[in-house]
């Protein structure tokens, strides 16, 4: 069930990819897939990757899409990377909550103070 | 709710979702379904549920943990249960009323000991990329309770 747009929309501030969701819902396994390939994309495209992901967009997220986030760190990590989310909906940062992803993941409530985050 | 089982289809038209038997209760409700193994089955499924919740206007947080178990638990049972054999099915048994949303899904896997799932918030899973859809479902429903070899998840959330 791939969409006709893409699943994400890539846009740059300095040497930092900032990807925004097009879809409200990152549930499905083909949707999840298919955002992971773009990730991946972005990641290999540089050294040391710089990726802010906003999550203004999603109302809806499942555990297979955490587990597609948590395979993105790891990757960026390998490469010296940095990862930051933002934007994340109350609803949704209590899924991280729980699952305790809000320690692993570094996390801001705008993407103003998300950017200002990137070490140099 | 009854027993599960009396409303699996026959191996014949496993291939295809069976009618699902719709019927208004003094409670609420009543859904059932058969479906196979097959994640658009299940998000129609899904879809069919949460228009009665939506329709019984329970409140936003509600409305979020209810889909979030149900993704998480059909996703289970053709993952995880059945492995996504196409000769499996899943059977999905819902009672939506005013007071509480009641759901049943059964698959045909090996069956799991609940006890045994390792815990995903560990600091050393914490980077693991699975097991974390019991541990939501748990959190984001009233109560849970697993039987028949954890192959029926039985799950309620009180529409409060």
């Amino acid at each position: 069930m791939s969409e006709q747009r893409p699943p994400v929309a890539v846009t740059q501030e300095k040497d930092i990819r900032v990807v925004e969701f097009t879809n409200n819902k990152i549930l499905d396994e083909a949707n999840i897939a298919d955002i992971g390939a773009r990730l991946q994309t972005l990641i290999e495209e540089s050294e040391h990757p710089r990726l802010l992901l906003d999550f203004t967009t999603v109302d809806h997220l499942s555990s297979a899409a955490l587990g597609m986030l948590i395979n993105v760190n790891n990757r960026i990590k390998q490469r010296n990377g940095q990862l930051r989310l933002t934007n994340i909906k109350s609803q949704i940062f209590e899924v991280f909550r729980i699952t305790k992803l809000d320690r692993l993941f570094r996390i801001y409530p705008t993407r103003a103070e998300a950017l200002v985050s990137f070490e140099q | 709710m009854s027993a599960s089982g009396s409303n699996r289809s026959s191996s014949s038209d496993r291939r295809h979702p069976t009618a699902p038997a719709v019927v208004e209760t003094r409670y609420g409700t009543s859904m059932k379904f058969t479906i196979p193994s097959d994640h658009a089955a299940g998000q129609e499924v899904q879809n069919r549920i949460m228009a009665e919740v939506k329709k019984f206007k329970y409140n936003s947080d509600s409305q979020f943990a209810i889909k979030l178990a149900l993704e998480e638990g059909i996703v289970n049972a053709i993952k995880h249960g059945n492995k996504h054999d196409p000769n499996k099915t899943v059977y999905i048994e819902a009672l939506v009323g005013p007071g509480q949303a009641e759901v049943i899904i059964e698959d045909e896997g090996p069956g799991f000991t609940r006890t045994e799932v390792p815990d995903p918030t560990e600091p050393e899973n914490l980077e693991k990329c699975s097991g974390r859809g019991i541990l939501l479902i748990e959190a984001y429903m009233t109560s849970v309770e697993w039987s028949n070899n954890g192959r029926r998840m039985h799950m309620v959330k009180r529409n409060d």
